[in-house]
């Protein structure tokens, strides 16, 4: 029980640690501060056989107490980081992978360079081999900031450029940073994982340099290889590779379909939805229509105007054709119960006609074709678009009821 | 006086060098025969033993000396006596009591003061007498299997285990920076009775009991707790030249609190142990006399005065009172040892439930009607309201139990001396002290305004009350008058229900306890007023509650005797 009258060094070391606990979650860093002062003679004790000892506790703790702490300084800060790297040969390279991680947030980029560098050039026996996945990611992290070296540099050319000066000097450093940073580039994407950033770097610096054929490569690489977690930004990152080349619309169109599989909301499916529907083939224009519904399904693309204005115009053409009616009906099978609710509500119908009348009128199209003219959407902001006078809505009321009939059609 | 003749020149002119040798003065050559010392100062260095030893080497690499376990539980007492002293306690106890048990300690478990200091399966240098009767195969002590606690895992890991079959002077290896660290340890030590730092607060306690000074078991607890009362790293007061290292830290570092069954059960043991007679009567002029006892804490608890005469009244009628009960009778099985802490507590809770009952109703019942009446009548002297007693002593509590827990998160077990097991590991552990002190500077200094911890005072009282305040949370001179009415010209109560705590006691030898103490079994007003005593004592609820069981049982006894019809609620 808590009341009881042991103490003993291991008891009172974690009633100390609950203590923190509790500060740290309610942002009372003093407190956290005084206690933890209690806490880190625990470091005479660390006999490093628990999952989590205390030297770890004391380095994660400090951390946050002096990342918050109002009277904290950055000079404190790297001081206590060089402390806790001397605690634990085990940890090392994670401390200071972490250190560096705070240095950048801090904007202390040629800290953080600095600090990655001499981590790169420690050795310690065998634990050298233990850490070297800490290893590979600070190479990993160091390629990066090279990368940013290389950009800065690429920035001021093209500035001195424009001035007409030219700089040999800043030119030489911008390839030396190239070469630095494809290195380590190129050897952490090898790896299965999620290197978003690692590879728009890599891939920047491929094209840069003209190197499409490896760019599109490692981008395959990254997107297709199912070793590689799933990761919709790698699909997107691959789209717009494509469509920066000038490819076919039949490469872009499979690189986005893998998206839609993955990410039915992603706003890119906007773009899908275009190109398909454009498309001669009936088997695209009905994936077409599919990706637009399913965009819609989620509430990141609920106010979308664009969204909603791909869908009203296939929607017009298909009822317009008096073709594929069946698609329509389809898609709105397992719809018609929640989207009017979802859409369509009548407190939906006034706030968009205030907010935005392009989407009102989007939207009103489509509620029109698949609810019928008397639902609540569509009366609303039909009557409201025909008082305020604007002249589509009157368009839009006498087209939803030139085809209403479609409504009882599709609804079955 | 060393009388025999000399080995080389047959004369018997014999004088003694600076190491304590005696050399004959004819032909200078000097014996292993050292002269006894009887030794009564409490000097770090004495080393008291009658038998021939080599010279002391005074001097090692590191400027320490060779020094014995029990030298340094010597100094431990020492200090201990000392801060008692200034506590103020008499000065008799340092000086006479506490020494003198010591000395007799010493002398039963034969590590001074007697032939053959026992623990020594070392040889001796080549003695001239010849005729010692010290071991003379010593058996290789296996260190291996010593019993390490989960906290010092390293220790196996550390030290290399020596077998001491060489001389005494070469055994202090990398084992301990004692001379007998390591035969310290051994297993087969239970019938001597081993030396343990808990158990230099046995020998206080027993001291102090001697003296029937004012001080019970768990105030001196919980000034060791306060640090009044040198304890935890106590080692850091001995001199320099005695270094500990190895297993000296198993033996002199404290890593727990000490615990009040476990200082007081061992108290008892050496006082059979060392064979003393009957203790000095505690009589009710005595301190420890559960009639003081019990004015101490109704004091405490902010009770009325009034309440005194019924706790008498019980000790009375249960003849707890008596010197032959209260008086401490060591090696005698049969008597039940008294807690008179405990005892006092327990007595007071009995007093309680006579008169409030404490079942969660009629308590609250009671403190109605007094309310009522003393809304009524402003004039004379309140009524004692168990509610509003409640409220005062519950808010009272929660504070000081939340200051106390953070002070046990705030506990600091380190000290400035640095401790190693062995001298490899020193560079090491000094690296981690240094980083240690940065980092609580670094800390500390981001901890706003909070003053360093100061040691409280010792005060006798933890809670007090006075009847100055205004707000009337004093409860001392209250009435009792509204619980009691007069029954044939004696005061009873107007309660006339009593609960038992327990119908049986459990057989103590069998489970070691009378009783035991679950909250969820018993009324929330019970468990408030054990939480109290509990605070004051700091033991558990549970000590005190089998000492309530144990008075209700000889208070009732008539009753529970009366077989086979018996009622746990009975009527008084």
């Amino acid at each position: 029980s808590s009341r009881d009258h042991k103490l003993n060094f291991k008891k009172s070391k974690e009633v100390c640690l609950s203590y923190i606990q509790d500060a740290m979650l309610q942002k009372q860093w003093k407190r956290a501060a005084e206690f933890l002062t209690f806490y880190i003679e625990s470091l005479e004790k660390d006999y490093s056989r628990e999952y989590m000892g205390p030297s770890e506790i004391i380095w994660r703790i400090g951390t946050e107490v002096l990342c918050h702490h109002s009277q904290s300084s950055m000079k404190e800060f790297n001081s206590f980081m060089e402390q806790m790297k001397t605690l634990g040969v085990k940890r090392y390279l994670k401390v200071c992978l972490e250190h560096t991680f705070r240095l950048l947030c801090n904007g202390l980029i040629d800290e953080a360079y600095q600090n990655l560098s001499l981590a790169e050039s420690w050795r310690y026996g065998e634990q050298t081999v233990i850490q070297d996945k800490e290893m590979k990611l600070i190479q990993a992290y160091r390629g990066l900031l090279d990368y940013y070296r290389w950009s800065k540099q690429k920035n001021i050319l093209l500035e001195q450029g424009q001035d007409g000066f030219e700089d040999l000097s800043v030119e030489q450093e911008m390839h030396s940073c190239f070469r630095k940073a494809v290195v380590n580039l190129k050897e952490i994407i090898k790896i299965p994982g999620v290197w978003d950033q690692f590879v728009k770097c890599y891939v920047d610096l491929l094209e840069f340099y003209g190197d499409h054929n490896e760019a599109r490569q490692v981008l395959n690489e990254y997107a297709y290889n199912s070793k590689f977690p799933a990761n919709p930004n790698a699909h997107v990152y691959l789209y717009q590779f494509l469509k920066r080349h000038g490819e076919s619309k039949k490469s872009l169109i499979s690189a986005l379909k893998i998206l839609h599989d993955i990410a039915p909301s992603h706003e890119l499916m906007i773009d899908f939805n275009t190109m398909l529907q454009k498309s001669k083939k009936r088997k695209k224009r009905r994936l077409g229509l599919e990706v637009i519904f399913a965009a819609l399904d989620y509430a990141g693309c609920k106010e979308n105007a664009k969204a909603w204005s791909c869908l009203a115009r296939q929607v017009k053409q298909i009822v317009i054709s008096e073709k594929h009616l069946d698609w329509i009906k389809v898609e709105w099978k397992s719809r018609k119960d929640w989207w009017p609710a979802f859409h369509f509500s009548r407190y939906l119908a006034k706030r968009n006609w205030q907010e935005n009348e392009s989407l009102s009128y989007e939207k009103a199209l489509v509620a029109g074709i698949l609810l019928g003219k008397d639902c609540k959407y569509f009366k609303y902001v039909s009557h409201q678009g025909c008082k305020a006078q604007a002249k589509r809505f009157r368009i839009l009321k006498k087209f939803v009821n030139k085809h209403n009939p479609v409504y009882l059609r599709i609804s079955g | 006086d060393f009388n025999e003749r000399c080995a080389q020149c047959s004369e018997v002119n014999w004088g003694l060098t600076d190491g304590g040798r005696f050399y004959c003065r004819s032909c200078h050559s000097v014996t292993e025969r050292t002269r006894e010392v009887v030794n009564t100062d409490f000097i770090s260095n004495t080393r008291i033993q009658t038998i021939s030893k080599g010279l002391r080497k005074q001097e090692k690499n590191d400027g320490g000396c060779e020094w014995y376990v029990c030298e340094g539980f010597q100094l431990v007492l020492k200090k201990q006596a000392e801060a008692l002293e200034a506590l103020g306690v008499c000065p008799q106890m340092k000086d006479e009591i506490l020494c003198n048990f010591w000395r007799r300690y010493l002398q039963k478990s034969k590590q001074a003061y007697c032939k053959r200091p026992a623990g020594e399966t070392v040889k001796a240098l080549s003695v001239c007498d010849g005729s010692t009767d010290v071991d003379s195969e010593p058996e290789t002590p296996s260190l291996l299997h010593l019993s390490l606690s989960e906290s010092e895992g390293d220790l196996q890991t550390d030290c290399s285990f020596v077998s001491s079959s060489s001389k005494v002077s070469e055994s202090t290896s990398v084992c301990s920076g004692s001379v007998d660290g390591s035969l310290y340890l051994m297993k087969n030590q239970k019938e001597k009775l081993r030396m343990t730092m808990p158990m230099t607060l046995s020998f206080c306690y027993m001291a102090l009991l001697w003296l029937r000074e004012p001080m019970t078991l768990s105030d001196l607890l919980r000034f060791v707790v306060e640090g009044h009362i040198p304890y935890l790293n106590v080692f850091q007061h001995f001199p320099e030249q005695m270094k500990l290292c190895g297993l000296d830290l198993k033996i002199f570092c404290v890593e727990s609190w000490p615990m009040y069954e476990e200082v007081y059960t061992k108290m008892l043991e050496l006082a059979a142990f060392l064979d003393l007679p009957r203790f000095p009567d505690i009589t009710d002029s005595c301190f420890l006399h559960p009639d003081m006892l019990c004015m101490k804490y109704l004091m405490e608890a902010n009770l009325p005065d009034e309440l005194h005469n019924w706790t008498c009244r019980v000790v009375k009628k249960i003849s707890i009172g008596e010197a032959d009960f209260l008086t401490l009778v060591p090696g005698n099985k049969s008597t039940r040892k008294v807690k008179y802490d405990v005892l006092a507590a327990a007595v007071i809770v009995v007093v309680l439930k006579l008169l409030f009952l404490l079942d969660d109703h009629y308590e609250w019942l009671l403190s109605d009607f007094a309310e009522e009446r003393n809304k009524n009548n402003k004039e004379d002297g309140p009524y004692f309201e168990y509610k509003k007693w409640y409220k005062v002593i519950k808010c009272s509590l929660d504070v000081e139990q939340k200051k106390m827990d953070e002070e046990r998160a705030k506990y600091l077990w380190r000290c400035e001396k640095p401790l190693f097991y062995s001298a490899e590991k020193k560079s090491k552990v000094l690296k981690r002290r240094q980083m240690v002190v940065n980092l609580q500077n670094q800390f500390g200094k981001l901890s706003g305004s909070v003053r360093p911890a100061e040691k409280p005072n010792p005060a006798s009282f933890q809670l007090s009350w006075s009847e100055e305040n205004a707000d009337g949370s004093c409860f001392h001179g209250h009435s009792l008058k509204g619980i009691l009415q007069e029954k044939c010209g004696v005061l009873t109560a107007v309660n006339p229900d009593y609960w038992l705590c327990t119908v049986k006691l459990c057989n103590e030898k069998l489970c070691g306890h009378p009783a035991h103490y679950k909250e969820v079994d018993f009324p929330q007003s019970y468990h408030f007023v054990l939480r109290l005593f509990s605070f004051l004592l700091r033991i558990q609820p549970s000590y005190i509650h089998d000492e309530v069981c144990l008075i209700e049982h000889k208070l009732f006894n008539k009753k529970l005797c009366k077989k086979p019809k018996f009622n746990p609620g009975l009527r008084k």
